[in-house]
Parts: C-alpha cells; structure tokens; sequence
C-alpha cells in the first residue's frame, strides 16, 4: 500500500491537444479518492498515466515514494479494474484471478489461498470453474475486482467500473465496492463520471473539466463549498440553481436584485465577503432543496416570493418543481404534500443560509 | 407452427388449403430459396465426389468391381509410397512455414500504424491474387539451370550452383518454397483479422498483470486467435494436400517421380497414362484422413466458441 503523487502532470497528444494540462494531486495511504468530470475532461488519462498505459508528456507520478515515469505498468504493483471488465474469456474465472499472480512465479497454494480468499469476499466461489461467458454483467465484474484483490497491490485503479450494469445493480455493486475498500483498505483510485458514485464511494472527491482540476475535497465540502460555477452544477442532482443578479449596496446591506423584480436581502454574516461585488453582475446560486414552499419560517434568512410553477415532477418522496424566471429556469424542491398546479403561483421560500454567488467571469464563488 | 400467416388462412376447402397452408410454411420457403445452391452442391461437389469412389472400385476398363483392388496395388507400389511421403511432406512443412510467416507478417502489420498498413497489405497480398500457374513460371526461370537468377546471385557470394530443380530434395524444398510465398499471405491476411479482433484492453490488463511481451503473446494473442488459426491451418492442408499446379510447372514430378504428390501423381497415372479407376483411388487416398482431422479441429471450435465467444 503507498501514496500516489501527480506533479505538474501532462498529456499531450500530437497535434499538441492536451488532454491533462499540468496537474497536481496527492492521494494519501489507504485513501479512497474519485475522479469526477464530464467525458473528455482528462480523468481517465490520468488515470492511464497512473497505471502507465500512457505516456505522461511531462511532470512526475510517484507511487509509494518512487517516480514511476519510465516504469512498465507490470513493475508499478498497481491493479487495475476496466469498464467492460477485460476478462480473459478463454481462461476459467480461477485462473483469470491467478493470472497475475501465476506470473510472478507465486507458488501454487499460496495462488490458491488467495483467490481462495478473494473469492469469499466477493462471494464467487461456485463460480470459480465457469468461463466468463457464463456469468452475467455483475458477476464479470466482481470477478475483474477479485483478479485485483489476490495481487495485493499498491494501489487499486478502477475505470468507470460500474457504467455497464443496470441501474440497480450499480447501486449494489456501489456498496459492494465500498465494503471491499473497508476491508482491504488499499489506496484506490476511481474514475467516473456519476456524481452520485463520487460523492458516496470517496474519501475525497477530485472534480476535473477540461484537462484541468476544478476542486479536490470531501464530498460534503464539494456540496456545500464548491470553488467553482462547474463544481457547483456539477455536483448534486438536480443540479444547482444559477439566476442572474445584481448585488446593490443599500443603506449598509446588501440587496440582490433577482429577475421579475424580486429582491432578496444578503443575510448580514455575509455582508463583508459580498462587499466587493456591489454594483456589479453575478450569478445567484442556490441548490434546489432550499428552494422549497415556505416552512421553519422562524429562522433567520430565508426570504419568501411567489412564481409560477411550468412544470411538476412528482418524485415520491418529494416533487420537483421547474419554474420559470425570466432567463433563467429554476428548480425547487418542495413536499410531495404540498399542493402545487402549472400555471398557479406558488409561494417559494429560499433559505439564504446556502447561497452562492458566482462571479460570471471567473466561474469562481465569492 | 409458429408462423403466423398461416393463422391468416380463410377456411378454405380442406385439400386446397393445405396445399397452400404447405407452400405458406416458413421452412418450405426457406426450402425452395437454397433449392438452388443444393442442386449447385449437388451437381459440382457431390455427384462428382460420389463418381470418383465409384470409378476407384473399378478396373482398368471400368467393365468389373474390384472393390478395394486398386488401393491395394496403390499401397503394394513403392512409387506411390513414395508419394504418400512426399505429399505428407509437401503439405506438412508448407503449411507450417506458411503459418509461421503469415503470422510474423501479420504482426508486423498489425504494428504498422493504419495510414501506412493498407499499402503495404495490399503489396503483401500480391503472391495470392496472382494466379499460381504464372507465378510458378516465373519461379522456373529462377531455378531453371541455365539461366537461374538465384544461382547467379548466389554466385555473387562465391556459393556453387544449386540443382535447384534436378536433384529430389532440392526440388522438394523448391516446390514448398513457391507454394510457401503463395500461400503465406492468405495466412497473414486471415491472421490480421484475427488480431485486429482482440480487444486492446485485454492487452492492457495483461501488461497491468505483469505480461512481458512475449507472455502476452503466449497467453492472450493466441489462445484469442485459436479458432482461425485451427481452421486457417486445415483449410491450408486441404488446399495444399490437392495442390496440381506448383508441382505440374515446375518439375512435373520429376525427377524420377520423387516429387510427385496427390493430385500431379493422380493426373499422371489417371489421364496421361490412362488408368482412370487407380488414378481416382489416388486422388481419393487422403480423403479419409482430412475428413478425420476436419472433423476433430470444426468439434475444437464448436466448443470453444460456446464456452468463450
């Protein structure tokens, strides 16, 4: 087991497109880190680069301490777990699990404990003797897992694993992966590019866009503190609100002037982080959840006004509301209880305690 | 039945109707739709091959049954024991040469990055496309005594003369040599497929668990490539156990009938010297062992691709 450090990483490919532009990451011992992003953002070449299945154009990856740049991918003690599995379908599920282990010369019992093992964990053991055709998505890829656990790797690296299986067997092979992960605590790396995987699989989360790094930190730091316009949307379903604004400075507070001439008052705790935005344009961010109809009144920042529902979506456990506000269309999250109608106003409290404001530009929150 | 037009059916009268309902049914379409290629199989495979054993069991002037006499004389002949080695030997060494080849080549091409390997696909096939009996003349030419281009340029380095067609093993190895730059390029045109079908990643998880190269070829490029290389191989030994032309140009079985196999020996002994019942037996000698050997390799194949594909 051991750390991995990505130094000034870079990718690029001829033609000088970079799909990695230089980044930083340091995954500490045991930890369990996933890199996020929308395709194309640079997360599975890094996570190549890692396992040495691409080149790294410049900067430095050290595994346990060791830059492992010019190290083939079969001396970097890694295991990797691909998207369709990439069993050896002529050879038994036993054997696909030993074939690493087979040749590096481990003696045979020694192989057979540990496939032995791993297989108890995942619970595949009457499957052991079977081909791979013969077993079905979810078991293929507890396989793929077994096949990494028996080599007792460094570090695990795991590419979009679950993004062939139905819905709810992700859900499982999710929690799956989470058990394996307590029980053998080795330093993984995962990439996907489902939020809701990243934020309940990880320790920290690592949100990539463009070859670059938007944000590295726990998920719920993600959720409630994103740094960016991306982090923001992009983390948390349905994603979050962004309506444009004007922050306006009044007699000592602030005041945001929302479309539809609403305005909502900054709550004061906030008041001097804002200050430099008065007068200008920004983005008024605010997740869903505290958009809801008005309840806890009692507490402090929450600002009610009415719109008009477009759209309703009844969830179950709650019922999502689109509405509209000029420019912007806007989701609120509300009681499945509560009565709402298309084209009925509605009143819509938004708790001010989450809000963020986003400077257009930059794409980062204030 | 499972077809539904026949559901569709008025209640017609009772032997009109089932006249009908018959020529409705999905098999007896499907029936008359490859009546064509049956009676084309028929025609230019089965009746012929049916013929050939019946003219095998018979004499000289084809007036009497002799049941299994003329193998038996065949098998009594030290010329066609002789041939029997030869052909063995002809198609075994061929086969395997060109298997070797076709897959080093194959694999060179394989690593050639696409823009570049089409030109040099294309100019690797030319051996095959180019009808043997010319190619095969051309060979001649270069083994041919008097004027052998191969012995002249061997000259260049101070090595005598070959007899490339006149003395038997240098004509044996002659004749595998043509059919080997024949025939290797079906191979490798065969094999390129068959390696451009393995999934990249299996490679990757291979390289992750510790594969050299040579490892990953052991164990991941073959055994992925193990049905057309079987069914590659015995296409190769069928073609090759008949093959006429190569061994007809070039030395016509000679010399002294030390190079003749199968099919050159079969036309010998069958059309020019008139015997056409033993010329049959002759060309009918190797059937039994093919069809043995096809029928193991097709039952390989028909397991490994309900276990594995």
């Amino acid at each position: 087991m051991a750390q991995v450090s990505l130094r000034r990483v870079v990718k690029a490919y001829e033609g000088g497109v970079q799909a990695v532009k230089g980044i930083d990451l340091e995954i500490a011992d045991h930890e369990f880190v996933v890199l996020v992003g929308p395709s194309g953002c640079g997360k599975s070449t890094t996570l190549r680069m890692i396992a040495g299945l691409e080149e790294i154009t410049s900067g430095d990856i050290a595994i346990g301490g060791t830059v492992v740049n010019d190290i083939p991918p079969r001396d970097r003690d890694i295991a990797m777990v691909f998207q369709n599995y990439a069993l050896y379908p002529h050879m038994s599920v036993f054997d696909n699990m030993a074939f690493g282990l087979t040749l590096r010369k481990f003696p045979k019992e020694e192989i057979k404990r540990r496939v032995d093992n791993a297989a108890r964990i995942l619970d595949i053991t009457p499957l052991l003797d079977r081909k791979p055709k013969a077993l079905s998505g979810g078991q293929r890829q507890r396989v793929a897992m077994g096949r990494a656990i028996v080599r007792d790797p460094k570090v695990f690296l795991f590419d979009e694993p679950l993004s062939n299986l139905d819905a709810k067997l992700r859900v499982q092979m999710r929690t799956e992966i989470k058990k394996v992960h307590q029980t053998v605590k080795t330093t993984t790396v995962y990439v996907t590019h489902d939020q809701v995987e990243a934020m309940t699989l990880a320790d920290r989360v690592v949100v990539m866009n463009h070859g670059v790094i938007e944000q590295v930190g726990p998920p719920q730091e993600l959720y409630h503190r994103p740094a960016t316009r991306f982090v923001a949307g992009f983390i948390g379903s349905p994603a979050m609100n962004f309506i444009p604004a004007r922050v306006e400075n009044g007699s000592g507070a602030l005041r945001l002037n929302l479309p539809n001439g609403i305005v909502l008052p900054v709550p004061e705790e906030r008041t001097s982080r804002y200050a430099q935005a008065a007068g200008k344009e920004v983005l008024f961010g605010i997740r869903p959840e505290h958009l809801t109809e008005p309840k806890n009144l009692d507490r402090s920042n929450i600002a009610v006004f009415e719109l008009t529902p477009e759209v309703i979506e009844p969830m179950g456990m709650e019922t999502l509301v689109h509405l509209w506000l000029q420019g912007a269309e806007v989701c609120s999250r509300i009681d499945p209880t509560t009565p709402a109608e298309p084209g009925r106003p509605m009143p819509v409290a938004a708790d001010l305690n989450h809000m963020h404001l986003i400077d257009p530009e930059t794409g980062r929150v204030l | 039945m499972a077809d539904g037009s026949t559901l569709a059916m008025p209640a017609a009268s009772a032997p009109a109707g089932s006249l009908q309902r018959f020529a409705r049914r999905r098999s007896t379409i499907a029936f008359l739709m490859t009546l064509p290629l049956i009676l084309v199989i028929f025609g230019l495979v089965a009746w012929p091959a049916g013929y050939a054993m019946y003219l095998a069991t018979l004499n000289r002037r084809m007036t009497e049954f002799i049941g299994l006499g003329n193998f038996e004389i065949l098998l009594d002949s030290e010329t066609f024991r002789m041939v029997i080695f030869q052909s063995v030997f002809f198609a075994v060494t061929a086969v395997i040469l060109k298997a070797l080849i076709g897959f080093w080549l194959a694999h060179m091409l394989h690593h050639i990055p696409t823009k570049g390997q089409r030109k040099w696909r294309g100019m690797l096939l030319v051996p095959w496309v180019i009808p043997p009996a010319l190619s095969t003349l051309g060979w001649w030419w270069m083994y041919e005594p008097s004027y052998s281009s191969l012995n002249w340029l061997l000259a260049i380095f101070a090595v005598p003369p070959v007899p490339w067609l006149g003395e038997p093993w240098w004509a044996r190895i002659s004749v595998i040599i043509v059919n080997v730059w024949y025939g290797a390029p079906f191979f490798m045109i065969m094999y390129l497929a068959a390696l451009k079908s393995v999934p990249e990643q299996l490679y990757e998880a291979a390289a992750i668990d510790g594969a050299t190269s040579w490892q990953r070829l052991r164990y991941v490029t073959l055994p992925m490539m193990r049905n057309i290389i079987s069914i590659t191989v015995l296409f190769s030994l069928i073609v090759t156990f008949a093959n006429y032309d190569i061994v007809r140009v070039l030395t016509n079985g000679g010399p002294r009938d030390l190079t003749h196999v199968f099919a050159s020996y079969a036309f010998q002994v069958g059309i020019l010297a008139g015997n056409i019942p033993r010329g049959a037996a002759v060309s009918l000698f190797m059937f039994p062992i093919l069809a043995v050997i096809a029928f193991f390799v097709l039952r390989g194949i028909n397991k490994r691709n309900r276990e594995e594909a």
